[in-house]
């Protein structure tokens, strides 16, 4: 008897299609082309997000401090732009930023060896107090004439399809290449595998790690780019917000197991496809923002439940120090 | 002269403490407890009025609040959790405890009750979720902060204005809040007696070292029988209800259920923790450190609030705190016993003069000779480090062996050998004493007695604690050799205290005087210690008056006699000194004399590096163990020496093939039985002009009828 198993994407994919059909048939307002195209923006900078911490999650590590990185470089694009500097000029210094934010995080990770859940916990905690207190006079930075035409990148359309959804696609594509193409691609994964093991091979392992957390937070600082030109300006208050959470759900329910080693750039696109559909259809159910996080969690809740069952931990194997 | 300086900076700087203290446990949170100082001090110099009775009293009940839960995330911390929920764990108790009084009416002791169930139930979802269904804490207890707080966000939007009106007037209420005893806050009073339970259950009750030993290895703990799930659970249990206690006194001084309530509490509670020192990952950690860590943080937070710092600043500084401490933390955890090890090797000053010649050619006492070339090998391949030899007088033989037992060789062929009985640690000097009971030291545990039948009691493993001894100096680590008095007294040598057994060659590294000889009066059962300081005492043997005792140094390369009785009663003098080898074990000889063996002969090299306390130092710090220099125990010999310390006689083996490296003989009946902690075999050789009928025990003590 031939037995039928579905592995986790499949098993999201289906769940994702099952949802969205149900909203469209009994949500009002959720099968038309203006929510699509609200659905597939607001989704974007999510996916974008999603696989910068994909990318750390294949390493076996978690970039808690995607949110800070998204915030506080494009937050400075906006306020240097307004200050009156030039545009490429702010852009320049916000990529260094983020290329600082991640070497930190890479090194505290990788050389200093302190958890990435708890080393990124701090990281991002300390670059938003410095947004906070050194660089953004507002919490809302606001969009200056400076910045013209940069708003492409979140509202304007290519051939038809909104740019934020072709930076998405460009995103993916590129992050695809690096993770199957390229040897630091292979790298990542071994090292995600079992770090150890990579590390006896003679794998770089330490600049390796560095890598994946520089990569996270330039592909942070690029969805906050694109999320800054979509709205017109930067909330660093979004630093607060769950959104960390959402970026996580996308990737634990797009089957990139926590351990390690596993999925790709489809799995994030699966996640995000639901999470979006979720959030969308909650909103216009017109659930509170409290209740949706509420739902939220319980799903993440259910989402890691899940995620032990499939890749089990025990008293024999899990890791000393492991949290 | 630079010698003499040398000799007088190693007599008198005392090297070897530093590794004593820095293995010292107590030392993890000294360094906070400074930290807390220097704190204290800079704002105390840099704000007006931070060290006032007013400012020090609000400081303690936020630090009573705050202990609370850093006490219950130390407990998750130490069994290898984490629990990022503790903030909105405070907010929804706080809610608790409010709505329960102020909208549903309850008296106060039903709300404490109640609020306090509540914190537990939050705390044992977290519990079964990481301790049950093995969830990943970090992640876990992320996802019900979310949960928690929105709960806490829906539950606030309905209630906040009924609670905000009400204004209870509960005497009993407001003292939980703003009371004080003695001037000291309520909360800092109930915070105080949490602690010191907290205190007692984590360093004497079974739980609490349940609790260390999960945090420490799960799988080791699991597999040693702990119910490994259960203790997890619990501890997120006890982590939610001290969480609750923390909102009680909370909710009952300032009565708020404000939005931001709680939020980012899990970042102070967790920056006090690890600043404290308690280890993430689990397994090391203390209430005081916890107390401690709290205290820092909490200067540090209203320090820099009271000098107008900007929220973002704030957060910096907390953030960057964490991240120093944090890796502060892993990376002493990770170099700790490096460090140490380092450290603790700390060679000292050790002059000895050229030794007598032993060549063939040169004369002299120790002139090597070829006597031991046709010793007879007694359970050849089939015993293994028999480091003492005996006999019985019934002439059966006795050899303790590496792997813990006593094994017995039955007279008269020795041929039959059979374990007499098995100790578990390694049996080294042997004494009978008048009842025929068999005393053997094991090293690593101490001063054993085995009865004619074969069972085995502990006579002593600890002797006084020396108060001027930074290590615990009360238990014995290397009891080495015994003799019995007439009067029963045992008086045994303990090789070292800052070693183990098989770190004795550090031991001749260091050339630090030690070692002690300790006295266990079998009447009483008392054991003390007699002498003190001494380079690696070993062989032992109750002189031929009855009134002292003669021990050998083994580094010091001396033999001395030890007054305990008589005119001369504590004195200590010198036998023999500047011995061409290693002394070891001493024994009667059938002519009054003693026999000696030397365990292995001087060598220049480590002559001249006992010299140079500095190079042994830089040797210990920067080559590997294994390629340290070791004392010489491949040749050595067997020696007669007389009362006035004057060699008789010495036996060789030159070819090195049946008893190369020999630490203890025994005569008996005409044969010298010979030991070695590094052989295979029992050596048996024929004497010369020996009294045929010698037994030892029963010309100590008569024969026995």
């Amino acid at each position: 008897m031939k037995r039928f198993r579905f592995s986790q994407q499949e098993i999201v994919f289906a769940v994702f299609a099952l949802l969205f059909l149900v909203f469209s048939i009994f949500l009002n307002g959720f099968l038309t082309a203006e929510n699509m195209l609200t659905l597939l923006q607001n989704v974007a900078v999510l996916g974008i997000l999603g696989l910068a911490m994909a990318i750390v999650v294949i390493g076996r590590g978690i970039d808690i401090s995607l949110i800070a990185a998204l915030a506080v470089p494009p937050g400075l694009v906006l306020q240097m732009v307004q200050n009156g500097h030039s545009l490429p000029f702010s852009l320049l210094i916000a990529v260094l930023l983020t290329i600082a934010f991640g070497l930190v995080n890479g090194w505290l990770i990788a050389y200093a060896e302190v958890p990435s859940l708890f080393a990124t916990l701090a990281t991002g905690l300390l670059l938003a107090g410095l947004g906070q207190a050194a660089l953004f006079q507002l919490d809302v930075v606001q969009w200056s004439a400076g910045m013209n035409g940069f708003e492409q990148l979140g509202q304007g359309t290519l051939l038809g399809i909104p740019t934020s959804i072709v930076m998405f696609a460009i995103a993916c594509i590129v992050v695809a290449i690096l993770l199957r193409q390229t040897r630091w691609g292979a790298y990542i994964y071994a090292i995600g595998d079992n770090p150890y093991a990579a590390r006896v091979t003679g794998i770089p392992s330490r600049p390796i790690i560095v890598l994946q957390y520089v990569i996270a937070a330039l592909i942070g600082c690029f969805a906050g780019l694109v999320m800054a030109a979509s709205v017109n300006s930067m909330p660093t208050r979004v630093f607060n917000s769950t959104l960390i959470y959402d970026v996580i759900l996308v990737v634990v329910l797009g089957g990139i197991g926590l351990s390690g080693g596993r999925g790709g750039v489809l799995n994030v696109i699966i996640g995000t496809l639901l999470i979006g559909t979720m959030l969308n259809g909650m909103t216009i159910m017109d659930i509170s923002y409290a209740g949706q996080n509420l739902i939220k969690g319980v799903v993440l809740l259910l989402a890691v439940i899940t995620d032990s069952f499939l890749n089990p931990r025990n008293e024999e194997t899990a890791q000393q120090g492991d949290i | 002269m630079r010698d003499t300086i040398t000799r007088l900076r190693y007599r008198y700087w005392p090297d070897h403490l530093l590794g004593e203290i820095l293995s010292k446990r107590w030392t993890e949170t000294a360094i906070p407890v400074i930290l807390l100082l220097i704190v204290g001090f800079a704002f105390s110099r840099s704000i007006d009025n931070f060290l006032s009775p007013a400012s020090l009293a609000d400081t303690a009940r936020q630090a009573g609040e705050i202990g609370f839960i850093a006490l219950g995330l130390a407990l998750v911390v130490i069994v290898g959790g984490i629990d990022l929920s503790v903030g909105s764990i405070f907010a929804l108790t706080d809610f608790c405890a409010l709505y329960l009084l102020d909208v549903a009416g309850w008296p106060v002791p039903a709300v404490v009750l109640a609020t306090l169930f509540c914190g537990a139930l939050l705390g044992a979802v977290n519990g079964i979720l990481v301790g049950y269904l093995r969830l990943r804490a970090f992640i876990t207890t992320l996802i019900t902060l979310i949960i928690y707080r929105s709960a806490y966000d829906l539950l606030i939007q309905r209630y906040s204005n009924a609670i905000a009106s009400a204004f209870p007037e509960i005497p009993s209420w407001d003292f939980i809040g703003a009371g004080s005893v003695f001037g000291i806050p309520t909360v800092a009073l109930v915070y105080i007696v949490i602690a010191i339970f907290g205190h007692v259950f984590m360093t004497r009750l079974r739980p609490g070292w349940h609790i260390t030993a999960i945090g420490g290895s799960r799988r080791s703990a699991y597999n040693s029988g702990i119910p490994v799930r259960r203790t997890i659970a619990l501890c997120y249990v006890a982590s939610g209800a001290l969480t609750s206690i923390g909102a009680l006194f909370f909710a009952s001084r300032l009565g708020t259920v404000g939005g931001d309530i709680g939020v980012g509490l899990e970042v102070i509670v967790l920056t006090a923790t690890v600043l404290g020192g308690i280890t993430l990952g689990g397994g090391k950690g203390s209430v005081a450190k916890s107390a401690v860590g709290v205290l820092i943080v909490l200067l540090i937070t209203n320090g820099l609030t009271t000098m107008n710092a900007r929220g973002g600043v704030n957060r910096m500084a907390l953030a960057g705190i964490l991240l120093v401490a944090a890796m502060v933390d892993i990376r002493w955890q990770k170099n700790r016993t490096r460090i140490i090890s380092k450290v603790y090797v700390a060679p000292t000053y050790h002059e000895l003069p050229p030794p007598p010649p032993t060549e063939i050619g040169q004369g002299g006492p120790f002139e090597q000779n070829d006597k031991l070339r046709d010793v007879e090998a007694i359970g050849l391949g089939r015993i293994e480090a028999p480091e003492d030899v005996i006999l019985d007088r019934h002439d059966n033989l006795y050899a303790g062996s590496r792997h813990g037992d006593i094994m017995r060789f039955l007279a008269p062929d020795y041929q039959t050998m059979e374990v007499f009985a098995h100790i578990g640690g390694q049996p080294l000097g042997m004494a009978f004493d008048r009842e025929d009971n068999l005393y053997v030291c094991i090293g690593g545990m101490g001063l054993y007695r085995i009865r004619p039948d074969g069972a085995v009691e502990k006579a002593t493993d600890e002797t006084n604690r020396s108060m001027r001894s930074v290590n615990d100096d009360s238990r014995l680590r290397l009891a080495d050799d015994l003799d019995i008095t007439d009067d029963g007294l045992i008086f045994f040598s303990e090789a070292t205290v800052r070693y183990e057994m098989d770190e004795w060659p550090i031991d001749g590294l260091e050339a630090r005087g030690n070692g002690r000889i300790i006295c266990y009066d079998t009447k009483t059962g008392t054991t003390r210690t007699e002498l003190r300081g001494l380079k690696f005492p070993n062989g032992i043997c109750v002189a031929s008056d009855g009134q002292s005792i003669l021990f050998a140094e083994t580094f010091g390369c001396s033999i001395k006699r030890y007054w305990f009785a008589g005119p001369k009663k504590g004195r200590v003098e010198v036998v023999m000194d500047n011995l061409p080898g290693y002394p070891d074990n001493i024994n009667l000889a059938s002519d009054g004399n003693y026999w000696l063996a030397l365990v292995g002969m001087r060598s220049p090299s480590l002559d001249l590096a006992w010299k140079m306390p500095g190079f042994r130092r830089r040797m210990a710090k920067r080559v590997p163990v294994d390629e340290w220099l070791f004392p010489n125990i491949n040749t050595g010999c067997v020696v007669k020496f007389n009362e006035q310390g004057k060699i008789v006689e010495s036996f060789w083996d030159l070819h090195g093939e049946n008893h190369p490296m020999i630490t203890s003989m025994r005569e008996h009946r005409g044969h010298l039985y010979l030991g070695g902690i590094l052989n295979n075999r029992i050596g048996r050789y024929k004497l010369d002009n020996a009294d045929p009928n010698f037994v030892q025990y029963d010309k100590r003590w008569g024969k026995q009828s």
